[in-house]
């Protein structure tokens, strides 16, 4: 009884959050250009999109900025943290607080402060700050998902593996590196997702011309927006599905979980 | 340690200095100068201009609201969530993050088409012989709005710091004869503090000073105090008021910076 | 009633103690999770003012069994009775009971004196009652002025104390202890040993101990209740169950052990390696297959000439206080300890006294094997 209520509560938040993502999928199939009305089903918005370069061209962009970012910001952040492991308790506490900024700092004030920045050094907008601006928001989520992992780090291991013969490269790499790696690819697939989704960041410094697709949906909204729009969200959306369900049930995983 | 390298952690020190800080100082400079570069308070003194002071009277009301019901939907979903085998725990985490792979602004112009008034929940409430829901363009639709894109921002801090409360910590609790309720408000509820102040501060910070969600389902009839600084940005191009105005709004930021510095010494209520 | 009987012995200070009063009932427990039976109709029962231990290897069922003392699960079939009256289906809160945890559960958001004062405050006594029982506890666990602590600043050994101070200020009738000594160090857990007894004796309850340390067992239990499967495998006192372990698995399980199949010819007759050996044992019937377990200090090496059988030592170590040796003898390795020193390749006599052979019942599946020779 009382567990059933539990699932319940489960399955309402859960609808609750996808009921919109639901909705986008239906309107990808909506012969009406509105989203008021249901025209009837059809799958030309899919054709369609492959025929917008527009679109494509933000998806593009979209995605390298997204695989740069992430990147970049994993390798920093992942040398950040083996770093700070090595500090001593004040820098370091100092350091965890710097990183902390971008994550409590309200996204306007972060787009807005770097948009200056950008100015006052004279740097071109474009692509090239858009890629500064999500580095720098997405360096946290990196250290945020590394550091626990450092912590639980069996320093011995390191110094075995040296006092097995090896190099101290070599042994961060064989045997360092394993122990992070969880949590350096939840670090890079938070930022990844981060950079995807980011708005208001982007909406500030990039440049005339170049979009994202959110800068591009959000100069869409006035004009209303194109149902292939629609479509290549439902398309991102249900291939990152597959990948998960994917990875969730594949063998090794299932016996990690055992 | 694996490392005593100094140069290791340069990289890093480099780039929040110039991507972290020193942006920051450019706001000050252009909050605390005129035009002409001339010191002046004014660009922070502007928030008590009728307009601008009801702008960030309505941001906090209705970032309040949707923190507090953001809190009231998560607790109690966080708590399910933990009671659940540990091993699901990156699957958890995923149910939340995954529909961030849509856009936020199609997501959140979804709700539209959800809330219209011939909308789907109407269609559906008028199939069912309930009465409409009409709120759309209503400040309710922009709490429904700000709640429906933060609250997984509130649900995994509260969930990571409700999974690691030890089950024998409450076991203990019932042991010595605490009834349900008061484990719950004497045990769980303090131990996750770090978890509930994390979540207040993912959750108000952007609701705070959101610009899109107002416009996208409140008609664009309340201006919030992230419209009024994005178009002192984009349209009026007064980057001297809207950095002084975003002063304002980092005086609530710090104020969420020191509190989870305080009950969140050791990162506990993170996120990931 | 053998049992009890024992039991009386091993607790009388020589009073007037007529047989103890059975405080807690296990009546046919079963419990399984995920399909896995890890306690099958158990059947228990608990002496007032007795220090029972749970004893078995890790999966045995012995936490299980405590949980469901404690009322932290509740068993799948089967009764929990406690001075004559059901608690099977009584949360926790509201059992006489309290438990002193694995990994200590203080509560860290709270100090010492707020941990211990917890359940005294549920009970709402009066403050100046809390305070005393606050310093009582404290003097008895030695650790008297920690008060204003908070937990994460104590060492293991001082917060195994305070959860165990937190517990019995709230004088349970019964107190269970969930291996509470197992995150400690070797000399800190024989002083929390003492510790135990001690408080044991001056508290007047009832501990239900939960270890895998045997030695542990030995140490503090007038009850040893040894478990393994889900199974009972032999209650008693630690003597009865050191020197007449019921069977190869006990025997196994508590100290080092020689475990021999034998034949017992006859009553008193046992035929070990095919040779034959004076023993106490009777009632195991004629010729049948049985195990006998010699404990390694009980066998004496003599002369080769003095002993019933033959052998080489093959492996010596000092262990301090005696050496231990194992010695080749009748194609088994005899494990022996001596105080007396015999070099590794020496040949030797092996001697065992009649009443140190014990005889036990071959393991329940190959029971059945017996009975079928019998017929």
């Amino acid at each position: 009884m009382k567990s059933i209520a539990k699932k319940i509560y489960i399955a309402l938040i859960i609808l609750f959050l996808y009921a919109p993502i639901g909705i986008l999928m239906v309107l990808s199939f909506n012969e009406s250009k509105t989203r008021a009305k249901w025209g009837g089903f059809t799958l030309k918005w899919y054709l369609a999109l492959f025929q917008n370069e527009e679109i494509l061209r933000a998806l593009f962009n979209t995605l390298l900025i997204a695989m740069l970012s992430s990147l970049i910001a994993t390798v920093i952040g992942t040398v950040a943290c083996i770093a700070m492991t090595g500090m001593k308790r004040r820098a370091k506490s100092v350091m965890m607080g710097i990183t902390n900024i971008p994550m409590l700092n309200a996204d306007i004030v972060t787009g807005i402060s770097l948009m200056l920045l950008y100015i006052s050094l004279g740097i071109k907008f474009g692509m090239g700050t858009i890629l500064l601006s999500h580095i720098t928001f997405n360096i946290p989520y990196v250290i945020l998902s590394v550091m626990p992992r450092m912590k639980q780090l069996n320093v011995s291991t390191y110094e075995a593996a040296l006092d097995l013969g090896s190099s101290p490269l070599h042994a961060f790499f064989r045997v360092v590196f394993p122990d992070l790696l969880p949590g350096i690819l939840s670090g890079f697939l938070m930022a990844f997702t981060m950079s995807l989704d980011d708005f208001i960041i982007t909406h500030f410094t990039k440049g005339v011309g170049v979009d994202t697709l959110s800068t591009k949906i959000y100069t869409e909204i006035k004009k209303g927006i194109k149902p292939e729009m629609y479509a290549l969200s439902s398309l991102i959306f249900v291939a990152v599905l597959t990948l998960l369900v994917l990875i969730n049930l594949s063998p090794a995983e299932k016996k990690k979980a055992e | 340690m694996i490392s005593k390298n100094k140069w290791l952690s340069a990289p890093y020190i480099l780039w929040s200095a110039v991507f972290i800080i020193v942006p920051l100082g450019m706001i000050l400079y252009y909050g605390l100068t005129d035009t002409t570069g001339a010191f002046t308070l004014d660009n922070i003194t502007a928030i008590a201009s009728a307009g601008h002071a009801k702008a960030l009277r309505v941001s906090l009301l209705l970032s309040l609201a949707s923190t507090l019901v953001c809190f009231l939907l998560a607790y109690p979903l966080a708590m399910i969530l933990a009671g659940v085998q540990v091993k699901r725990h990156n699957f958890v985490i995923l149910i939340f993050i995954l529909p961030m792979w849509m856009n936020f602004l199609l997501r959140t112009l979804a709700w539209q088409t959800l809330l219209e008034k011939n909308g789907v929940i109407n269609q559906v409430l008028s199939f069912l012989h309930l009465p409409a829901l009409k709120i759309i363009n209503t400040p309710a639709a922009i709490i429904l709005g700000m709640v429906y894109n933060f609250l997984p921002f509130m649900i995994l801090p509260l969930y990571n710091a409700l999974a690691k409360i030890d089950t024998n910590v409450i076991n203990a609790a019932r042991d010595l004869g605490a009834n349900h309720f008061y484990t719950f408000t004497r045990i769980i509820l303090p131990l996750s503090i770090p978890g509930i102040i994390s979540g207040i501060t993912m959750v108000f910070i952007p609701a705070l000073t959101t610009f899109v969600i107002s416009s996208l389902l409140g008609g664009g009839k309340l201006l919030l105090i992230g419209d009024v600084i994005e178009q002192e940005f984009t349209r009026t191009s007064n980057w001297h008021l809207g950095s002084g105005l975003s002063m304002v709004l980092m005086v609530f930021i710090l104020i969420n910076m020191v509190l989870s510095a305080i009950f969140d010494k050791d990162g506990e209520g993170s996120m990931l | 009633m053998e049992r009890v009987l024992q039991n009386k012995i091993a607790n009388d200070n020589g009073g007037f103690t007529l047989v103890k009063k059975e405080l807690i009932q296990l009546i046919d427990i079963s419990k399984s999770f995920d399909g896995q039976m890890v306690l099958d109709e158990l059947h228990l029962s608990i002496h007032e003012n007795e220090f029972v231990t749970l004893l078995g290897p890790s999966g045995c069922g012995k936490t299980t069994t405590l949980r469901i003392l404690g009322g932290f699960t509740g068993p799948d079939k089967g009764r929990v009775v406690f001075d004559g009256q059901d608690i099977t289906q009584i949360p926790p809160n509201k059992r006489p009971l309290n438990t002193v945890f694995q990994k200590y559960a203080l509560f860290t958001h709270m100090t010492i004196a707020e941990n211990i004062a917890f359940g005294l405050k549920i009970k709402k006594k009066p403050k100046s009652y809390i305070d005393d029982k606050i310093r009582y506890a404290l003097k008895l666990v030695n650790l008297d002025g920690y008060e204003n602590r908070m937990p994460d600043s104590l060492s293991g050994g001082q917060q195994q104390r305070i959860a165990i101070a937190r517990a019995i200020v709230n004088e349970p009738k019964v107190l269970l202890l969930d291996e509470p000594l197992g995150a400690l160090d070797l000399k800190l857990r024989q002083e929390m040993q003492y510790e135990l007894i001690r408080m044991k004796n001056e508290l007047g309850i009832t501990f239900v101990y939960v270890t895998h340390d045997q030695e542990e067992a030995l140490t503090m239990s007038d009850t040893i209740v040894v478990m393994n499967q889900g199974y009972i495998q032999q209650i008693g006192s630690p003597e009865s169950i050191y020197n007449e372990p019921e069977n190869a698995f006990v025997a196994d399980f508590i100290g080092d052990s020689n475990i021999i199949p034998a034949i017992m010819i006859e009553d008193k007759l046992v035929s070990i390696l095919g040779t034959r050996f004076a023993c106490v044992d009777t009632g195991f019937g004629n010729n049948r297959p049985v195990d006998v377990v010699i404990r390694p200090e009980d066998v004496i090496l003599v002369e080769p000439s003095e002993g019933i059988i033959q052998g080489v030592v093959s492996h010596l170590i000092f262990k301090g206080v005696h050496y231990e040796m194992e010695v080749q003898a009748c194609g088994f390795e005899w494990l022996v300890h001596s105080t007396t020193l015999f070099p590794v390749g020496k040949e030797v006599g092996i001697r065992v006294d009649p009443f140190n052979i014990q005889i036990m019942n071959k393991p329940e599946s190959e029971d059945e094997e017996a009975v079928i020779i019998d017929i």
